[in-house]
């Protein structure tokens, strides 16, 4: 089987914004339902197991970068700080990624948008509007 | 049923009859996610902040508590029939592919069982 011919022949095609939306709905919901779940019951863990468990959940997640310390030991804990608030926010972009797409989903399932123009043009705007979404939610939540 | 080529073993099987129903439900999950995630995100933006006390006395309000745990529900399933189509797409091996997925289901299951109990514990009251 491994020898056999590959079809489509993976060195003969052209990107298209269509196979970028494709690609990011996997990895955006895969990326939420290994990494993203595990966070979103952490949270839930923390809340049920009382105030100390949260305080140590969000100084996990989501540090002070002003206090955190680079010497000795602790470079390691604050990397993953750092790591962790990046994460988190790439996981709003995932979700709003996902959601963008999955409604253009939606669309197509119902035997809309496939005309080369529209299909084209949705597929360009589903990433777009997703940023622009996280970046609204990111100031909704710093200014409400 | 032959045992020659990939094809071969499964011409004249019919389909696995599973499929469609996998891809209807992947779809109602999906739309039970839209409503409660945006539920969920709006919470988070128009709670004045999100200190445990804040956060936690929301959740244990009845219809917080029930949003919560039907989006456990709606996105650990979902997600539980997504993976499964990515393991289906590239762990090709029969008995590796069992596993994977036994695993999988595990895993899902689990989650939304101790997701879910936590929403209970913080809304019931037994939490510090
Ligand atoms: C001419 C080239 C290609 C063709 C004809 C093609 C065709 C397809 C088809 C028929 C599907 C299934 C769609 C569905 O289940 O709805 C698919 C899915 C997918 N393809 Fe491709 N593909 C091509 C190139 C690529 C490349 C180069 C990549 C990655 C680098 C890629 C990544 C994916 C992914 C991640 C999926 C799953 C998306 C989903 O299920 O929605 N494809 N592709
Ligand atoms: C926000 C609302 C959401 C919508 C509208 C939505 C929509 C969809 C749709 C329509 C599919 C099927 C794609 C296909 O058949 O190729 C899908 C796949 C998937 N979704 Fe969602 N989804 C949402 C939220 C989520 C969340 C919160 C997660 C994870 C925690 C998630 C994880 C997945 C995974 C892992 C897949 C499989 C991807 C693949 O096979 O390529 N989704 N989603």
């Amino acid at each position: 089987m491994s020898n056999r011919p590959l079809s489509p022949h993976l060195s003969i095609w052209k990107w298209g914004p269509h196979m970028l939306v494709s690609i990011l709905h996997r990895v955006t919901g895969d990326g939420m339902a290994i990494v993203g779940l595990g966070i979103l019951l952490w949270w839930l863990g923390a809340l049920a197991s009382g105030p100390e468990a949260y305080a140590t959940f969000q100084g996990w997640v989501w540090a002070d970068f002003g206090a955190l310390s680079f010497s000795g030991a602790e470079i390691l804990s604050s990397i993953v700080k750092i790591l962790l608030k990046i994460v988190l926010i790439g996981l709003s972009w995932a979700f709003f990624t996902h959601l963008c797409s999955g409604l253009r989903h939606f669309v197509l399932d119902i035997g809309a948008g496939y005309e080369l123009d529209a299909n084209r043009m949705w597929s360009i705007a589903s990433p777009i509007i997703a940023i622009l979404l996280t970046a609204a939610f990111w100031a909704a939540i710093i200014l409400l | 049923m032959g045992n020659g080529t990939s094809i071969g073993k499964v011409r004249g099987l019919g389909s696995a009859h599973e499929g469609a129903h996998h891809w209807l439900v992947q779809r109602f999950t999906a739309i039970g996610n839209v409503v409660l995630s945006i539920w969920l995100m709006a919470s988070f933006i128009l709670l004045p902040d999100l200190s445990y006390e804040t956060v936690s006395s929301y959740l244990a309000g009845p219809i917080p508590a029930t949003a919560m745990v039907l989006l456990i529900i709606s996105v650990f399933w979902h997600a539980r029939l997504g993976l499964q189509v990515l393991v289906e797409d590239y762990v090709h091996t029969a008995g590796n592919k069992f596993g994977v997925l036994a695993l999988l289901n595990l895993a899902t299951l689990g989650g939304a069982a101790f997701g879910i109990f936590c929403v209970v514990r913080l809304a019931l009251g037994g939490a510090a």
